[in-house]
């Protein structure tokens, strides 16, 4: 089904705005992790100045508790954010359009033990599996990748074996099959095309998900202690609401930013594209 | 039920996992050796893995899903103990979600595209772009600080000895920061679904019929567009149980409301293993009922749908 213009967000001219308004966004966000060390005024770990200063024009976003400098704190954040999201995505599509494809296109008991499984890896709750891993394991910044792609491939999965259900019906997939074409060739050039604009959308805002639960997770103190995290600073901030608005607003700032654009597009690339399963920024 | 067994499954799969034995991941690390061997004896650790498996899934299919040591309690008794403050919040933003958005989404859906509609969209979509405790803190900065409105944090005014209405009051004063902000993230789904699923039904057939006969434009709305147009509103807020308990997770802990969120937060701060499992067991149950009653909802209402 082709997603018809009227369930989208915003019409054509400001869905193209909207989308710019996310490309600006996101490639602030990627400028800043890329030249983090230049940007920064200081080692985000450094005692770079007095505690709990208000912005100033040494530290524009003020200091923290232990006088850290919270703008080189952010900056550095936007790495660790932009790692997780980025190997989250990555991992998550690859089970996920595997997972879809050989499930729609063989059928029968693999399709039924695969979406059995998608099932369940949906319904488990990421945060708190995520809470009890890092509990048990340890913080670290791999096992919330790990987490976070567990729980985030079975949206993927659906959608592709929807995808190729419709698929493998027509013409020029019958066409292949009988001109000999090899599986891999039937699922690496016929299908994998046909499914990738709808997956990078899914992806898109997936990734965001995945910022606002690492965030999550990192707040509520659960970051990895050798790494600036956004929700990690976000945390900080809690003992502080009477004495350092600051620490509260900038880190938080950063996230919704990010979050936003990669929304943003991922709407505006939706309005553009085949969209099987009216997929949208707040499924 | 296969989902539920795979949840368990999971939970013990986590618990051999971990590094180290795993009678620390069931009895914490401060216990002595005799309290180890009891634990050992319990769960069956002393014997082969699939057997110490089936003792697991059985302890947990009678509802023992473990003692904590931090409370010396069961984990079972520590959460119901907290539930009620969780579905307190959870419910009142859902409610505060479904009715704002509604109307946001019907006036929205008026003109497609017109200056209203994008409005509400940018708007509704920047919140949902936020993090929630972003949002609760920003709340807490602006509307309890500065303005001084509404109390900080906690769910009753501390050393507060009322009871009855004033009691109920307080807790409701107490309550509307932090249902706000945990409405304003599902307000964003559900503005959304409300405009398209109201645009959508609005240029059908059936609705040109009815304007065609003079029926007013608020009797088409309620009557003929939104019950077709809120279907799918049934299915999303199921669905989306697991980001709402999350959610309410998180800003429980901005705004120190004692409910599961507070416990998961202590549970973790003193290492409390058995009872953050018996958490992730029971928020994962909640969810596979959610969608089960999702599911039996959306199939009354719907009459198109039959459950085999």
């Amino acid at each position: 089904m082709v997603l018809d213009s009227a369930s989208l967000p915003s019409a054509p001219a400001s869905g193209r705005i909207a989308g710019a308004i996310g490309l600006v966004l996101i490639g602030v966000i990627i400028i800043a992790a890329l030249f983090a060390p230049w940007l920064a005024s200081a080692d985000p770990f450094d005692l770079a100045g007095p505690a709990l200063a208000g912005p100033s024009p040494n530290h524009i976003m003020g200091t923290d508790a232990i006088g850290r400098d919270l703008f080189s704190g952010v900056l550095y954040g936007t790495r660790t954010s932009l790692l997780i999201a980025i190997t989250v995505g990555a991992l998550a599509s690859a089970f996920g359009v595997t997972i879809g494809m050989i499930a729609g296109y063989y059928g029968g008991f693999a399709d039924d033990f695969l979406m059995r499984m998608t099932e369940l890896f949906q319904v488990l709750p990421r945060f708190f599996l995520a809470a009890v891993a890092i509990a048990l394991l340890g913080p670290g910044v791999d096992r919330v990748i790990v987490v976070l792609a567990l729980t985030s491939w079975p949206v993927l999965a659906r959608v592709v074996r929807a995808e190729i259900l419709a698929l493998k019906q027509l013409d020029f997939v019958l066409a292949s099959e009988a001109l000999g074409a090899t599986k891999f060739h039937l699922f690496k050039n016929v299908f994998l095309p046909h499914v990738l604009p709808a997956v990078l959308v899914l992806v898109g805002l997936l990734m965001g998900q995945v910022l606002l639960t690492e965030a999550s997770l990192g707040f509520i103190g659960l970051g990895d202690p050798n790494a600036m995290t956004w929700g990690t600073l976000a945390g900080q901030a809690q003992g502080f609401f009477r004495v350092a608005w600051w620490l509260a607003l900038f880190p938080g700032l950063a996230i919704s930013a990010t979050v936003l654009g990669l929304n943003l597009i991922a709407d505006a690339l939706s309005s553009r594209v085949q969209n099987p399963a009216g997929i949208s920024a707040t499924e | 039920m296969p989902t539920v067994l795979g949840i368990v499954l999971i939970a013990f799969l986590l618990i051999h996992l971990a590094p180290g034995d795993p009678v620390m991941a069931l009895a914490g690390e401060h216990g002595d050796a005799a309290y180890y061997e009891f634990m050992r004896e319990r769960f069956g650790l002393n014997r082969s893995l699939p057997d110490q498996m089936l003792t697991y899934f059985a302890r947990v299919a009678s509802g023992d899903l473990g003692m904590s040591y931090v409370h010396g309690r069961s984990t079972a008794s520590l959460i119901m103990e907290r539930a009620p403050a969780t579905l307190l919040l959870t419910g009142s933003a859902l409610l505060l979600a479904v009715i704002v958005s509604i109307p946001l989404g019907a006036f929205a859906a008026r003109r497609p595209h017109g200056s209203w509609d994008v409005s509400i969209s940018g708007a509704v979509l920047t919140l949902y772009s936020a993090p929630a405790f972003w949002l609760g803190q920003l709340a807490i900065l602006a509307i309890a600080l500065k303005l001084g409105w509404l109390p900080v944090q906690g769910m009753t005014t501390a050393g507060d000895t009322q009871s009855g209405i004033m009691r109920a009051l307080d807790v409701a004063r107490h309550l509307i920061l932090p249902a706000m902000v945990l409405a304003s993230q599902e307000l964003a789904v559900l503005v959304r679904l409300t405009r398209s699923g109201l645009i959508d039904e609005l240029a059908r057939d059936h609705i040109r019929t009815a304007r065609a006969k003079g029926v007013t434009d608020a009797a088409i709305l309620i009557r003929h567009a939104m019950p077709r147009a809120l279907l799918p509103a049934v299915t999303v807020i199921g669905a989306r149980v697991g980001q709402l308990i999350a959610g309410a997770v998180v800003i429980e802990i901005v705004f120190g409301w004692p409910g599961i969120g507070r416990l998961l937060l202590t549970s973790l701060q003193n290492r409390d293993t058995p009872l953050l499992l018996a958490l992730f067991l029971v928020v994962s149950f909640t969810v596979v009922v959610a969608n089960l009653l999702t599911d039996l909802v959306h199939a009354a209402l719907d009459p198109r749908i039959t459950l085999r």
